[in-house]
């Protein structure tokens, strides 16, 4: 079973993994803040995740970790 | 079973680049080559001058911080002096293209044994955004804000074209890090450069095609369609050198 | 002991710094320190050593810096307009604190200039030379034997406080021939756990850096490294006292402008003038103390050089101007004769009497 976790407080919500994501899974948190004052990425339907693992792929800051 | 996380090779300090600047992803792919090789313990880094000036920071393995566009010169000293090492210089388009080119150059006439990952962004990010070597004709930066001019600012350098044009160097190519694909042929590449220098074989440079959201002045995926759009055209990926397969030798 | 042997002052540094335990050289060509690398091109690669010719003074001196971050013994050489390209990496090796050798065998300048010997790259050499606050150890050879002892004394000193030493000799003392016993091999052992080695997993990652982005960490490595520096001025100044014991005038003269000038102290003897020399061989650390004491009994001074009047400001701010001090100078790769340097004598020495 897929799992991403996002280590929330790197995240400079650059939007490179939601793009990334060939299901569409990951959204930015607008109406969240993180300590860096960022809003981060988020998972939206964990079970649909294939960890493919594009998102960390293309996560500049090593933000995602993916494991099924 | 994990499939992706941090490679051990990178320390904690979270990363001083802008949001959706692709130096993270680079780091990344080198860190994950060494990690890969086992080579962390005898590895040493040279930071160049430009936004990745800070590298010593990210990387655990021993790092030097050379002067602007000195890197393979340091690199060179670093090398003759313990053979036994892994040694590699991470530089970008201004420092290796422009103050360092005569650096770049006889370090891969040499074929001295290192590894030389070249980001090629096409401007100078620390300084806030200037015409670089290998900024592109007509491209908006700070110091061409009418577009850079071909007729007094001269052309972009492909560097890569130009080195492989040496009889020295091992190993010289083009990579992007612009989508998933790419930046997965970018780590073979990356892990080839070090396994040459590993196996002796000598200079090995990968080119990184790299962006630069914040002075391009583009949303990060936007840098990246502006890679494929317009960079990619004018540099295009491939393998420049390659000694060894040319002779036939198993890589 | 080792047997005498004639070599010329370029050559005696080469093997000297081979016995110090230098295996690495890197240089550009420029007269007249040819033969320094050429005698590094023949022994390094019999003895496992690297001979590398860089593309540039600037490529060799960062060369110097990686080699130095290891830890290893290393060298460069030159002559005043290459020593100016290296001008940057110096900078850097001094502020990312890293001993190496530096020889600088001076022509005249400014520019392309000549290439004649000059003592003109003082201020270069002992100020600093290069942008930030920094000093090197800067010694001035006045003999082949010279060239040779303390090219192995430059590398000692170099470890021994972690900073770049530099050999400032010019093109006579390099073209020179004497006869000079070499050193024996060194068995100098410093630790230098700073060094970039690779970590071998077995500690914390080391770096070679001279960045520091906080100016209050910045500001904090210059005082501690000028620190450094307050403990070398104390225990390192080297000079010469010739004839000062009962002299009235005191002539100040470094490398070959000290031999002429010693001539011309023996020459001002035999007309009955009480005339002594101070030689400084530390250039930095300058020699303060006995100059400061001289300036308590002599009459005068004169600063003897082959420049247009550098050292003479360290004679002056090291004397507090207690005394006049007069310069007898010749420049361009003119070297001023013991009738020169005599005649300056008795002018001061006629002013004062």
């Amino acid at each position: 079973m897929a799992k991403v976790t996002f280590a929330t407080d790197l995240c400079k919500g650059c939007g490179l993994c939601v793009s990334a994501c060939p299901k569409n899974l990951i959204v930015i948190a607008k109406e969240k803040i993180n300590k860096k004052g960022h809003s981060p990425a988020e998972i939206t339907d964990q079970e649909k995740c294939i960890a493919c693992a594009f998102c960390a792929t293309m996560c500049p800051d090593c933000v995602i970790r993916v494991e099924k | 079973m994990v499939v992706f996380e941090k490679p051990k090779s990178l320390t904690d300090a979270p990363l001083h680049y802008c949001p959706g600047c692709t130096h993270g992803i680079i780091h990344t792919l080198v860190a994950q080559a060494i990690d890969e090789l086992g080579i962390e313990g005898t590895t040493i880094g040279v930071a160049p001058v430009g936004c990745s000036v800070l590298a010593y920071n990210y990387f655990k393995f021993d790092m030097a911080e050379a002067a602007h566009g000195r890197a393979p010169a340091v690199a060179t000293g670093i090398k003759r002096a313990l053979p036994e090492n892994i040694v590699f210089t991470y530089q970008g388009d201004g420092d290796l293209a422009s103050i360092g080119m005569a650096e770049t150059v006889h370090a891969a006439t040499r074929n001295e044994n290192i590894t030389v990952i070249f980001v090629n962004n096409a401007i100078y990010g620390m300084t806030g955004g200037q015409m670089a070597p290998t900024s592109l004709p007509g491209q908006v930066t700070q110091t061409s804000p009418y577009g850079r001019d071909t007729s007094t600012a001269g052309f972009p350098i492909r560097v890569s074209e130009m080195l492989a044009t040496l009889d020295g160097p091992e190993y010289i190519t083009r990579v992007a890090v612009n989508n998933v694909k790419n930046v997965r042929n970018a780590k073979k590449a990356i892990k080839k450069a070090f396994e040459n220098q590993i196996n002796g074989k000598g200079f090995s440079l990968v080119e990184v095609i790299s962006s630069c959201p914040t002075n391009w002045g583009m949303t990060p995926q936007k840098a990246l369609e502006w890679i494929d759009e317009n960079m990619i055209p004018y540099y295009p990926l491939g393998v420049y050198k390659d000694r060894s397969a040319e002779k036939g030798e198993e890589a | 002991m080792s047997e005498k042997v004639l070599m010329k002052g370029n050559e005696a540094i080469a093997e000297a710094a081979i016995r110090a335990g230098c295996r690495h050289y890197f240089g550009y060509p420029i007269t007249p320190q040819t033969e320094l690398a050429a005698y590094m091109a023949k022994r390094m690669p019999k003895i496992g050593g690297v001979f590398l010719q860089a593309e540039s003074e600037v490529a060799a001196i960062n060369m110097v810096y990686g080699v130095a971050g290891t830890g290893l013994r290393v060298m460069t050489s030159s002559s005043s307009p290459g020593v100016s390209l290296k001008q940057e990496g110096i900078s850097y090796i001094a502020g990312a604190d890293l001993p190496a050798l530096i020889v600088n065998v001076q022509r005249g300048g400014p520019g392309l200039g000549g290439i004649q010997p000059s003592q003109s790259d003082y201020f270069q050499a002992t100020k600093g030379g290069g942008h930030g606050d920094y000093h090197l150890i800067v010694l001035a050879p006045s003999s082949v034997q010279e060239m040779a002892d303390m090219t192995v004394l430059a590398f000692d000193l170099a470890d021994k406080y972690r900073m770049p030493a530099m050999l400032l000799a010019d093109g006579t003392m390099g073209q020179m021939m004497e006869p000079v016993v070499l050193p024996e091999p060194s068995t100098s052992t410093v630790e230098k756990p700073w060094a970039i080695t690779g970590t071998k997993m077995q500690r914390e990652h080391n770096c070679i850096n001279s960045l520091y982005l906080q100016s209050g960490d910045l500001e904090r490595t210059n005082f501690e490294r000028f620190e450094k520096y307050k403990v070398i001025e104390e225990n390192e100044a080297l000079y010469e006292e010739f004839m000062m014991d009962d002299a009235e005038y005191c002539v100040v003269a470094f490398g070959i402008a000290a031999r002429v000038s010693k001539n011309a102290v023996v020459a001002a003897r035999e007309k009955g003038l009480k005339v002594g020399m101070i030689r400084p061989i530390t250039l930095w650390p300058f020699p303060k103390k006995p100059l400061a004491a001289a300036a308590d009994k002599v009459k005068g001074f004169v600063s003897v050089e082959l420049s247009m009047g550098q050292m003479i400001e360290d004679v002056k701010l090291a004397t507090e101007c207690k005394k006049p001090v007069v310069l007898c100078n010749r420049a361009g790769g003119m070297i001023p004769s013991p009738e020169e340097v005599l005649a300056s004598i008795e002018k001061m020495a006629g002013g004062n009497n």
